[in-house]
């Protein structure tokens, strides 16, 4: 069995964020950067099927050369190799025009299962899995919670407002998992050891045969032409309660002023 | 004159809320564009809403009345909401910014070519006729604001609460059976059962009004009955922080925050929460925020509108006890 898993660099969601002034496109250099927190049971999944099933799994990076300490990161969990996609002409790419290089980049692999995170910490779309999905002409079975792959096909639960959707589907597929699907680990002293010496192929668009018109900033459908500060807020009303539970009847006065009773 | 089209997410034979708060907010655009609202109702049940619909604005009703709608993964709907975007001729789709809908927007406009701008919490038409959209990034850091460019059809996903749904009076709508044939590829992920374990009486966090919350500060998962309590006074939604879901206190459907959901209620009640950045990112975009917790240096409080310092035990209980008095 082979595995594909993409992942995102993102910036700390503790970090200060910035935007370049000129492009209105998130400065990734000013900020510390990390692999993103959703990718992390996608990995743990992949590991899981590298244990039951023997799983091959390949890290799959959209990024530019700096973001190669992510790729590395999610080897050190166990994973196998790494391909990372690093070309200029990528910067600025919308969600959907990230989805058509992540999906060029698997035309060109081998695999039955694709495994996402269900969402990315930074812009959170949820678009990219089902984009991938319709690009390779392939199920998207997203928001996982549960993951079972037999000979052949693939039972997954996907999450909604309700509860689940029990489905079941042919391979090859893409998937995105949730974090209710596991509790991921933490990577071993040996693992992230080992992580330094796994192979790690790096692309280019040309390599892919993605033509530069079809991704980047100047060729993303949706585009960001403003930029602001959340406005401070302004500070609230802090009742300190006497151990009574009496301040109770002070925030209801407020919910009732407010029109929420 | 053009037609805009809104998808309907809907369950048990009702449209959801999101969606009748994207009919108001279509119908006040569309207005003043001289444009039509025609919305779109995959799968059985659309004879039943249609009344409803136009109540809210729906000038329109597509509709295709199959179960294949939902007895597949999300490709059927892309392929009927195609057929109408076809028939209609729209330029402008606006779907509900949830989980779900969005795997059917992110499909369909690779289909057609279109630009998708999701959790749109602010519309107003552009100087160049298209929309500009505001939604907030970062969890709430940064606003940013965007469109579509003119080349490509603007699927726009609404967020919940961002505008209120209105009835307008208007009466049923036109209908218009759509005529799809599934290709194989629709068929190959089939929905073999659903699990249903939400409680039916509490709103989904996701588009409940009033969301409370419960954190690490409730020590046990006894607890969550107490939240569980307010919110039924409340008619509200419950979720949780990441500390307690990992406790398992709460399941972790319910977790708000990075990982897991964000919520823009109109108001969130937050027990226990300290508001670590990574939970602030799933909620700080609510309209009002009220914090319940016992440390008064708990970070919470500096985006609380109201914020009481105490110990949950005795606050959240009394609370209970105020507000159905007062409903009383």
């Amino acid at each position: 069995m082979k595995v594909l898993v993409p992942v995102k660099r993102v910036p700390d969601t503790a970090g200060e964020k910035s935007f370049d002034p000129n492009d209105r496109t998130v400065d990734r250099e000013s900020v510390e950067s990390v692999l993103c927190p959703v990718n992390e049971f996608a990995i743990e999944e992949a590991v899981r099927l590298k244990e039951n099933h023997g799983a091959e799994v390949t890290v799959l990076l959209v990024g530019p050369e700096s973001a190669q300490p992510v790729v590395r990161k999610a080897l050190s969990y166990g994973l196998d190799a790494g391909l990372q996609i690093t070309d200029d002409a990528i910067a600025g790419s919308d969600a959907l025009g990230t989805a058509r290089v992540i999906a060029k980049a698997l035309e060109g692999q081998e695999f039955d299962v694709v495994l996402f995170g269900n969402q990315s910490t930074d812009a959170r779309t949820c678009l990219v899995p089902a984009a991938v999905a319709e690009l390779l002409g392939l199920p998207s079975l997203t928001y996982a919670r549960h993951l079972e792959v037999g000979e052949g096909k693939v039972t997954v639960h996907r999450e909604h407002e309700e509860g689940w959707d029990v489905v079941e589907s042919t391979l090859p597929a893409v998937v995105s998992v949730v974090e209710a699907i596991n509790e991921p680990r933490y990577p071993s002293f040996k693992g992230i050891m080992a992580a330094k010496s796994k192979p790690l192929e790096v692309s280019s668009l040309a390599d892919l045969g993605v033509e530069p018109d079809q991704v980047g900033l100047a060729n993303a459908a949706a585009s960001v032409h403003e930029v602001r500060d959340r406005p401070p807020k302004e500070a609230g009303t802090i009742v300190e309660d006497d151990g009574s539970g009496s301040a109770a009847a002070q925030l209801a006065d407020w919910m009732v002023e407010k029109k929420f009773v | 004159m053009a037609e805009v089209l809104v998808l309907i997410d809907h369950a048990d034979g009702e449209p959801r809320k999101l969606s009748l708060q994207l009919l108001t907010a279509a119908k006040q655009l569309a207005e003043d564009s001289g444009d039509t609202v025609a919305a779109v109702w995959l799968g059985p049940g659309a004879s039943d809403a249609a009344e409803r619909l136009g109540s809210f604005g729906a000038d329109k009703l597509y509709h295709w009345d199959s179960d294949d709608a939902y007895g597949y993964v999300t490709l059927p709907q892309v392929e009927a909401l195609e057929a109408a975007l076809e028939a209609s001729g729209a330029d402008t789709l606006f779907f509900a910014s949830s989980n779900h809908v969005k795997d059917v927007a992110a499909r369909l406009a690779i289909r057609v070519g279109a630009g998708v701008i999701t959790d749109v919490t602010g519309l107003a038409p552009g100087d160049d006729g298209r929309l500009v959209a505001t939604k907030e990034v970062f969890g709430g850091e940064k606003i940013t604001e965007s469109s579509v460019a003119a080349d490509a059809k603007q699927f726009i996903g609404i967020a919940s609460n961002a505008f209120a749904a209105e009835e307008d009076g208007s009466g049923a709508p036109e209908t218009v059976a759509l005529d799809v044939e599934l290709s194989e590829a629709a068929t190959a992920a089939t929905v073999v059962s659903v699990e249903k374990v939400a409680s039916a009486d509490r709103p989904d966090i996701g588009e409940a009004a009033i969301v409370v919350a419960g954190g690490r500060g409730l020590g046990d998962e006894s607890k969550f009955g107490l939240m569980e309590q307010l919110a039924d006074v409340l008619g509200a939604g419950v979720g949780a922080s990441r500390a307690a879901t990992d406790a398992g206190w709460y399941p972790h459907r319910y977790q708000i925050g990075q990982t897991g959901r964000t919520i823009s209620p109109m108001l969130y009640i937050g027990a226990g929460i300290s508001g670590a950045i990574q939970h602030r990112a799933g909620m700080q975009t609510s309209q009002h925020i009220v914090a319940i917790n016992k440390d008064p240096e708990a970070p919470i409080f500096q985006i609380a509108d109201f914020g009481v310092v105490g110990d949950l035990n005795q606050v959240v209980p009394k609370l209970t006890e105020e507000l159905t008095s007062r409903k009383g």
